[in-house]
């Protein structure tokens, strides 16, 4: 690990303006926030990120859940997993959130891991995490070991020839078919960015993973009231039963009117270069009976962008049978 | 002053360490040492107290641990995790490094009654913490009861993981889990056990449960 200085943010403005010296808000920065750390210090270890300042943000007043006066819910960038999938306002109303949490990384990990720095979690891409290796995440220009590589693992939505890397988060799986609203600070004062415009597909430049600018700081997210009556849930299909990342994952958010589907969100994750929104699926859905016919013709429309690698070929069909699965479950609580 | 620049000095002492760089520092320590006297000289031996100077490192940086209920005033490297600072510098040896990435749960120690991986946290960044490790939660003469649990079932083989299991059992009592074996293996999916003593695990953690 490369020596770094750390410094201790005491006001918002403090560390937006610290981390503007930076030329990037993205791979490769040289100012990094810090709060959980479970992320950005196993990657400074593999001296695949080398920050020369670290701002600590634990010390700001970014922990609170809390409801909004509109009858959603905000999240506070350091409010940590383990906290928000237990929030009792989660579990009720946005039961998609909690699951998605506590079927990630492990308790130990859910206690440090911050709802921002999840937000912003890496990709486990054996290449992106290996820097004797190509990748045009890590280092652009150096070409994509992945493809033709080892690539089981990896994306088969959203791809480009530069980058197949899976975003591994569920906690952003959720987020999406919640339709979550990243609250930014930056060096222009606060803006809010809708999840579905705040990551970037790789296309040629999959160094860039968000629309973070230099000096933004996530303070928060908020979450829209759920329609009344609808339901979620999240499956995650995984080579493990506990403690693994994604093969296939899907979040569903579901309302029924009578048997026909009123409101449907579905987003997958394991298979996307992003949290991946599937509204072809959600077109295929809405208004149409809750069938296992429909949930197969749903996920048929989910998956038809598909470009699997050679050897992630698999995936498709699993995360359509994840999906078939997932609405079925949701179906039968809405 | 708005921004607490407490580790300023690691930064205009050392620097930032390339290669280049280190080479270049270690090329002029040898340079410095070549032209000072490599023992004083008999004359000043005599006259001259001798002093223990505070042995300071460069690059390092002074913190303030709580450990198991005492404070440590330690200088420490600030890429110290808390996990290399416990084992190398307050020689609490029983928090163990297994894979150092947060994926094997050997350095589970408990931050403010949590429970979290030694091995990804700063010490720098834990100064305000209540740490507590295997050796805060019992004696060999008064062992907790998680302890006397894992040695009546026979909760390990090698050892090597079970501090870091015990730290993970006696956290997650106090979390919300249900009662069975399942929930007790999925909450402690976070501390691998090589020798694959986890039916015991799971038993010594039911023990304790049952009576807690």
């Amino acid at each position: 690990m490369e020596l770094f200085q750390l410094i201790t943010a005491q006001t918002i403005p403090d560390a937006v303006k610290a981390q503007a010296k930076s030329a990037t808000a993205q791979n490769g920065a040289d100012v990094r926030f810090i709060a959980g750390g479970t992320n950005l210090v196993d990657y400074m270890k593999l001296n695949v990120e080398h920050p020369r300042q670290l701002v600590d943000i634990n010390g700001l007043a970014l922990g609170k859940i809390e409801q909004t006066p509109e009858g959603g819910l905000k999240i506070g960038a350091l409010a940590r997993n383990a906290d928000v999938a237990q929030d009792p306002t989660v579990k009720e109303q946005y039961p998609v959130l909690s699951q998605a949490l506590l079927s990630g990384a492990s308790p130990q990990l859910r206690n440090m891991a911050t709802t921002a720095g999840n937000l912003l979690q890496k990709t486990r891409c054996v290449y992106y995490r290996d820097t004797v290796s190509a990748c045009n995440k890590r280092q652009p220009g150096s070409g994509c070991s992945a493809i033709g590589g080892y690539n089981r693992m990896l994306a088969i939505l959203g791809t480009s020839d530069h980058c197949i890397a899976t975003n591994p988060s569920d906690q952003n799986v959720a987020l999406a078919a919640l339709e979550a609203i990243v609250h930014i600070e930056g060096t222009n004062g606060p803006r809010a960015v809708p999840i579905s415009e705040f990551y970037l597909l790789p296309g040629s430049t999959p160094d860039q993973e968000t629309v973070l600018q230099p000096g933004d700081l996530v303070t928060h997210v908020t979450l829209p009231k759920p329609p009344a009556g609808a339901k979620s849930a999240y499956l995650k299909l995984r080579d493990r039963a506990s403690y693994e990342f994604a093969l296939a994952s899907t979040a569903i958010v579901m309302k029924k009117d009578g048997d026909r589907i009123s409101f449907i969100r579905v987003a997958m994750g394991g298979v996307g270069t992003r949290p991946w929104r599937s509204v072809e699926a959600e077109k295929a859905l809405m208004g149409k009976t809750a069938s296992e016919a429909n949930f197969r013709a749903a996920a048929e429309a989910a998956l038809r962008g598909a470009k699997p690698q050679s050897q992630n070929g698999f995936k498709v069909e699993l995360a359509k049978r994840c999906l078939v699965q997932s609405m079925g479950q949701v179906s039968q609580l809405a | 002053m708005a921004i607490d620049e407490r580790e300023k000095e690691s930064q205009t002492s050392l620097g930032r360490l390339t290669r280049r760089s280190f080479l270049s520092r270690v090329g002029a320590a040898t340079a410095a040492t070549a032209i000072s006297p490599l023992a004083p000289s008999p004359a000043s031996a005599e006259t001259s107290p001798t002093k223990t100077a505070p042995e300071t490192i460069p690059g390092t940086v002074p913190i303030t641990l709580r450990v198991n209920g005492q404070v440590h005033a330690i200088q420490v490297d600030p890429r110290a995790t808390l996990l290399d600072t416990l084992r190398e510098t307050l020689y609490l040896t029983g928090t163990k490094k297994g894979c150092d990435h947060g994926q094997c749960g050997a350095c589970t120690v408990h931050v403010n009654g949590r429970r979290i991986n030694s091995c990804l946290a700063f010490a720098a960044m834990q100064q305000n913490a209540e740490i507590t490790t295997i050796e805060g939660l019992g004696t060999p003469e008064n062992l907790h009861p998680m302890q006397s649990s894992f040695v009546e079932y026979d909760g390990f083989q090698c050892g090597y993981c079970t501090s870091g299991q015990i730290m993970s059992a006696v956290a997650m009592i106090k979390e919300p889990w249900g009662s069975g074996d399942a929930d007790v293996m999925e909450a402690m999916s976070g501390n691998i056990c090589r020798c694959g003593a986890y039916p015991n695990i799971v038993a010594a953690v039911q023990a304790v449960r049952r009576t807690s």
